[in-house]
């Protein structure tokens, strides 16, 4: 638990530590006949952090993630490792090392054989090699396992061998892909802080590919949303689902309500939205510097910072009245669906912190509100 | 008792029909009367014949060692050849490639060993080799249409085989040759066995390709068979047919316990990995409880 929390103090903190590239991808490109599975993308990776490629399928995140580790050719533009052009390099001479999604232990090899298979193709000696193999094992906490072969191991197991496996060379980059893909729910949130832990431990610089936002998020220092192959923003958990920079972002990443509207007043310390689908209007705490042309914007709010009430706000902005229409219990919180007075139904969450509250319940009027600074106003 | 239910009993004529030949087959071998289809009393006399027959002992010699070759070319040359409709995912004419190999699978038998004839007999005159047929020319023969087989066998179950881990090997600095040999033959190992031994029976039963490309003093087991029934059936044929069966059977049983023993042995390393899974996480949980407590 402590190791969560220091990923994410370290993101809250900005990171302190000079920031060494370690690998560059410029301009790549990936075709498979016509279709672009990557598209023209450019980023850095920096030595130490833990960087996630999110995406939903198709978005070329496999794709980038196959071409680090040469399985894949880049159609055009180069990939850089530690200021080395590495792009023609095949996959068994890249110092570069892959946890696959299905594992893909070798089936008839011992635990221990598994592990040692990299090493025996550097021609380690055989004493170093066991020494190795003994240090993995043990990192992972699998070392009365050793004999076992993977088919007599649960997945959790097997996804522990996977990743000694892919450390036990000491590759300058680890990729994961879809690490926990093969797990169940439960497991999942165990093996994440584990994996993360391993990984901070040894030090390794790793890029994951994940489709699981809430995966990205716990495991990544960096993020970056990829669509269609493009990547649509790249940033800190917390920059990606604060201030996303597009109306895509914010819908893949949580939910989100939006509010299509024109800026129909804009200075420097504030903004007013007019939005049709609410009766008043918007106030920004901020400028959102628009066209003088164009004066559309998106105004987007997460559920759980629109706020539902049965007295009415008493400020002149940022709320409106509204119906319950749904109510969704989920534990920990429960989702109110309120229906505004134009129709559109907007989510809120609501944190269940008392037993049995007094609470609105279905068609009951009730007050959406927002503070000034709580959403975000989106220009694409 | 049990119920003979309309199921049970259509189950017993089809096994009836299928073997029903067979029994008789191996019942008359003991026959002691020199006509087949006359019962003479119980005997052991045409096995003990067998033992003097060096024409039709050369023959199963013969096709057994035609047998074992033909497996081992059939399935080098079938293995590469599905690896590489597997796994190279283009070049061109590989369409045109898959249909060729897989084509003797459906070519009639006849016309294979006559275009086999007709090429030997060419070279022959060209290269000066073969210089005659017999048993290089029957393997060869064999080789072809025992490699197609092999390539569909194998080609299946390289298609289900998950493609990671051959390329987690070669991401673990494995060279590709290296992969194949020390990854993907392994895992692929139980479809050559298969390949081979389905090769070795293909191989050990023609007759038509063999009959083709035989020459003198060449004569395969079913070429022997065919022409000593031909020219009335003797009740030795009915003893080595029984031998063969009585192999096979053995054969098929041996494979089927060595399995078994597999499998259970399995079994039971899994059992006993769960077991002591749970044990593990029982121990784990327990100081928590306390602390609970």
């Amino acid at each position: 638990m402590a190791v969560a929390s220091s990923t994410y103090k370290k993101v809250l903190e900005g990171d302190q530590q000079p920031k060494e590239v370690l690998v560059k991808i410029d301009r790549v490109t990936k075709k498979f006949d016509e279709t672009i599975a990557v598209d023209d993308v450019s980023l850095t990776i920096n030595k130490g952090e833990i960087f996630a490629l999110l995406g939903g399928s198709g978005s070329g995140k496999s794709t980038l993630l196959r071409m680090l580790a040469g399985f894949e050719r880049p159609t055009e533009g180069r990939i850089y490792l530690d200021g080395e052009d590495i792009t023609d390099l095949p996959p068994y001479e890249r110092p570069i090392n892959m946890m696959f999604q299905s594992y893909a232990l070798f089936p008839h090899m011992t635990v221990a054989e598994n592990i040692a298979f990299g090493l025996r193709q550097d021609k380690m000696p055989k004493a170093d090699i066991e020494a190795r193999v003994a240090e993995m094992l043990k990192l992972v906490q699998m070392s009365q396992y050793a004999k076992r072969k993977p088919h007599q191991l649960s997945g959790g197991q097997r996804q522990r061998v996977a990743l000694a496996r892919s450390l036990a060379k000491s590759p300058k980059l680890l990729l994961l892909d879809e690490p926990m893909g093969a797990l169940d729910k439960k497991l999942r949130s165990q093996m994440q802080l584990e994996l993360v832990e391993i990984i901070e431990r040894v030090g390794v610089t790793c890029v994951m590919v994940t489709h699981d936002q809430e995966e990205a998020m716990t495991m990544a220092q960096r993020i970056a949303i990829m669509h269609l192959g493009w990547i649509a923003q790249i940033g800190s958990p917390i920059d990606i689902y604060e201030t996303p920079t597009s109306r895509l972002v914010c819908e893949f990443i949580g939910n989100v309500n939006l509010f299509d509207g024109v800026v129909v007043d804009d200075s420097e310390a504030y903004a007013l939205i007019d939005s049709p689908d609410l009766e008043r209007n918007i106030y920004v705490g901020h400028g959102v510097s628009t066209s003088v042309q164009d004066k559309t914007i998106t105004y987007a709010i997460r559920p759980e910072k629109l706020l539902v009430t049965t007295e009415q706000p008493a400020f002149e902005y940022n709320w409106s009245r509204g119906v319950v229409h749904d109510i969704a219990y989920l534990g920990g919180h429960s989702v109110f669906y309120v229906q505004l007075p134009s129709g559109k139904i907007v989510q809120s969450f609501v944190a269940n912190a008392e037993r049995r509250g007094a609470r609105p319940t279905w068609d009951d009027q009730v007050f959406v509100w927002w503070e000034d600074d709580s959403g975000v106003a989106l220009r694409s | 008792m049990k119920r003979f239910s309309f199921s049970n009993m259509m189950l017993w004529v089809g096994f009836l029909f299928i073997y029903l030949p067979m029994l008789i087959l191996v019942i008359y071998s003991f026959n002691g009367s020199r006509l087949v289809t006359v019962w003479g009393g119980w005997s052991v006399k045409w096995y003990v014949g067998l033992l003097d027959n060096r024409q039709l002992i050369g023959a199963v010699l013969r096709s057994l060692e035609i047998a074992f070759y033909t497996a081992i070319s059939a399935v080098i040359l079938g293995t590469l050849a599905a690896f590489v409709l597997t796994r190279v995912t283009r070049f061109k004419g590989r369409t045109m490639f898959g249909g060729l190999v897989t084509a003797p699978l459906v070519m009639p038998e006849v016309i294979t060993g006559l275009s086999l004839l007709l090429l030997f007999v060419a070279m022959a005159q060209i290269l000066g080799w073969p210089q005659e047929r017999g048993i290089v020319t029957i393997w060869i023969a064999h080789t072809t249409f025992c490699t197609a087989y092999v390539a569909v066998v194998v080609s299946s179950r390289l298609r289900e085989l998950d493609m990671s881990i051959e390329e987690a090997a070669m991401d673990l600095g494995a060279k590709p040759l290296k992969v194949f040999f020390l990854i993907t033959i392994p895992m692929i190992a139980p479809s050559l066995a298969a390949g081979a031994m389905m090769s070795f029976a293909l191989s050990l039963d023609d007759l038509v390709l063999a009959s083709f490309v035989s020459g003198p003093g060449s004569t395969t087991l079913p070429m022997e068979v065919f022409s000593a029934v031909r020219l009335g059936v003797k009740p030795e044929i009915n003893a080595i047919a029984s031998l063969i069966l009585l192999a096979v059977s053995a054969a098929t049983f041996l494979v089927w316990i060595i399995s078994r023993r597999a499998e259970e042995k399995r079994r039971k390393a899994v059992q006993q990995a769960i077991e002591e899974g749970a044990a593990a996480t029982w121990q784990q949980d327990k100081p928590e409880a306390k602390a609970a407590g």
